[in-house]
């Protein structure tokens, strides 16, 4: 028999506890990679959104969000006069109101814009893009009950229907296209919009319309897009704000342990005193503690990753939430979550291991 | 006497230890002295609450003294890891109640000291079946300790404190809840056992019966030594 049985057979004769322990765990690593993956994923289709086909993204500086942004269309063009620019973008990001509806998104682009490309068309083209007709991606056109040949009323306005088009990104395909000038008149920005994205021409560097942006348009800001990710406020509150959620799920996940691990101490003093008196050192005491500890997080972190899957996969099924959540989990998340799991184990287990360390063998041997 | 005892060195050396409970409110030893030779088997005589168990527990390491001298085998018992390695490899402790551990089987119970001194488990396994052989447990090694009677739990305490081949033994009132009969099994045990190595034993008891087939009794009363009982 080894330490480890020992381990196990604490464990074992306590299932209950033991699966109370495991559990907040489980919920404490489900909760993190649920949180995490669901707003990794919502933070990723909004970057698919701004990259369309490009490598930089410019935008009015000090703003706090892109909702806010106001940038001249007319600064694209000049953009695309330079010869390290291959294409140049303007995009008016808004949100726009239906009867029923409250939200959608609303993108104002031109009919050259490569999302419209990308795109699958389910219905019309986009030949018909164009005045006041709007094209809908595959889900809004659901929920609107629209067709390509119809119209909707978007705002204050009603608007024709050009076509539907099948999107890979959620908030696409659940949102509406609509014509840059027509866009700009619906939310009063006229001549203006949310960003340009800029693809770079062959042999061209970056650095170059930064530099330019910097020389000849000081307001506005150029950014590859990583830089951009990593840069952008809102982003940044997102993945916080996932963190800090999942850190306080394992707060409470590694109360749970050290109410188990308390419990289990107190359950058994008679025996950790015997044991002190079979010859256990109090590193020994502490260690068989500790290892109990991290058992039960072991469990309860492989019962975490099962449920998150779970839970993002079953929502990610949900047809109501189809599109919309594209789970995002990579190995650096659910690696930090196990070393969560482990370390909220370790911190968990300090007290009780502390107590049953410093035991007095002799007077615990008293103890009723 | 017996006739290591003639010859060997001093096993266990107590020199006016005190000991108090409740910040010294409750003084339990008094000054006590005694010396006890390698080989030697001494019955700790006394009312209840005379101090026994606290000499015991002084003598192992499991207490602190507040001031005087504990010596075991030559080495001072003041410093942690000397209470540890003497616990491991040099004292074997026997209860009033078994206190094993009831979810583990007999064996496992058997093993902790092993385990603890960080022992090769084969070895352990040779001793474990020598001692359940001599103990007459062999056919409960398996059993869970909530099955075993009364009896065969204390042969297998006896047998867990014999698992390191302690040079000193140490009993509380090894037999003081169990019956006539198993009173008189497992104190014959235990006396061949240490008697057989030529081990040391120090053993509290009521029992003035069992105390005189000890090579020496020593009276004990109200925290002090009175003296050696014929």
């Amino acid at each position: 028999m080894t330490l480890w049985r020992m381990i196990l057979t604490n464990l074992r004769r306590h299932r209950v506890r033991t699966a109370i322990g495991a559990t907040g765990i489980a919920l404490g690593v489900a909760t993190m990679l649920s949180v995490v993956g669901l707003l990794g994923g919502a933070v990723k289709m909004f970057e698919q959104i701004l990259r369309n086909d490009s490598q930089m993204v410019v935008f009015e500086k000090n703003v706090s969000d892109l909702f806010f942004s106001n940038v001249p269309v007319g600064l694209a063009a000049e953009l695309e006069a330079q010869p390290c620019v291959k294409t140049a973008q303007p995009v008016l990001f808004a949100v726009i109101a239906s009867p029923g509806r409250s939200i959608i998104t609303c993108f104002g682009i031109q009919a050259s814009d490569g999302r419209l490309r990308r795109g699958k068309w389910l219905q019309g083209g986009v030949a018909g893009f164009k005045d006041d007709a709007v094209v809908l991606g595959e889900r809004a056109a659901g929920f609107l009950n629209a067709k390509a040949g119809g119209t909707i009323s978007l705002g204050q306005g009603t608007y024709g229907v050009a076509g539907v088009v099948r999107m890979e990104n959620g908030f696409e395909n659940g949102g509406v296209f609509m014509p840059l000038p027509a866009c700009q008149k619906a939310f009063h920005k006229d001549g203006l919009c949310s960003v340009i994205t800029v693809a770079i021409a062959d042999g061209h560097h970056l650095s170059e319309v930064r530099d330019w942006i910097d020389t000849n348009r000081e307001r506005f800001s150029a950014m590859d897009n990583d830089e951009f990710s990593r840069s952008y406020a809102q982003f940044q509150i997102i993945k916080v704000t996932a963190w800090v959620v999942g850190g306080c799920a394992f707060l409470l996940g590694g109360l749970s342990v050290t109410n188990t691990m308390i419990l289990s101490v107190f359950g058994r003093i008679k025996e950790l005193a015997i044991a002190r008196v079979c010859g256990f050192s109090r590193g020994q005491v502490a260690r068989m503690i500790f290892g109990e500890s991290l058992l039960i997080c072991a469990i309860g972190t492989l019962s975490g990753w099962a449920l998150s899957w779970a839970v993002l996969y079953g929502l990610r099924a949900v047809p109501q939430f189809q599109g919309y959540i594209e789970p995002s989990l990579g190995w650096a998340e659910v690696a930090s979550a196990t070393g969560l799991s482990a370390l909220t184990a370790l911190l968990g287990a300090m007290y009780p291991a502390w107590y049953a360390a410093r035991l007095n063998p002799a007077q615990a041997l008293r103890f009723e | 006497m017996n006739d290591f005892s003639n010859h060997m060195m001093t096993q266990v050396m107590v020199r006016d230890v005190w000991k108090s409970f409740d910040g010294g409110r409750i003084e339990v030893l008094k000054g006590v002295s005694l010396e006890v030779g390698q080989g030697e088997v001494v019955a700790l005589c006394g009312t209840s609450g005379c101090g026994k168990s606290t000499l015991l527990n002084v003598i192992s390491g499991l207490e602190e003294v507040d001031r005087g001298m504990v010596r075991v085998a030559g080495r001072d018992v003041v410093e942690e890891s000397t209470r540890v390695d003497l616990l491991r490899r040099h004292i074997g402790y026997v209860f009033q109640l078994h206190h094993l551990m009831p979810d583990l089987t007999l064996a496992e119970n058997c093993l902790v000291p092993i385990i603890a001194a960080g022992g090769h488990r084969q070895e352990g396994l040779a001793r474990l079946h020598e001692l359940a052989e001599a103990t007459c447990v062999t056919h409960r090694l398996g059993q869970r300790v909530r099955e075993l009677s009364g009896g065969e739990r204390q042969r297998g305490a006896l047998v867990r404190s014999l698992m390191n081949d302690p040079e000193l033994l140490l009993c509380d009132e090894p037999t003081g809840a169990l019956d006539e009969r198993n009173r008189e099994t497992v104190f014959e045990l235990l006396l061949n056992l240490v008697r057989s190595r030529g081990r040391t034993m120090i053993m509290a008891t009521h029992d003035l019966g069992l105390a005189g087939r000890c090579d020496r009794r020593v009276r004990m009363r109200d925290g002090t030594i009175e003296g050696e009982m014929n």
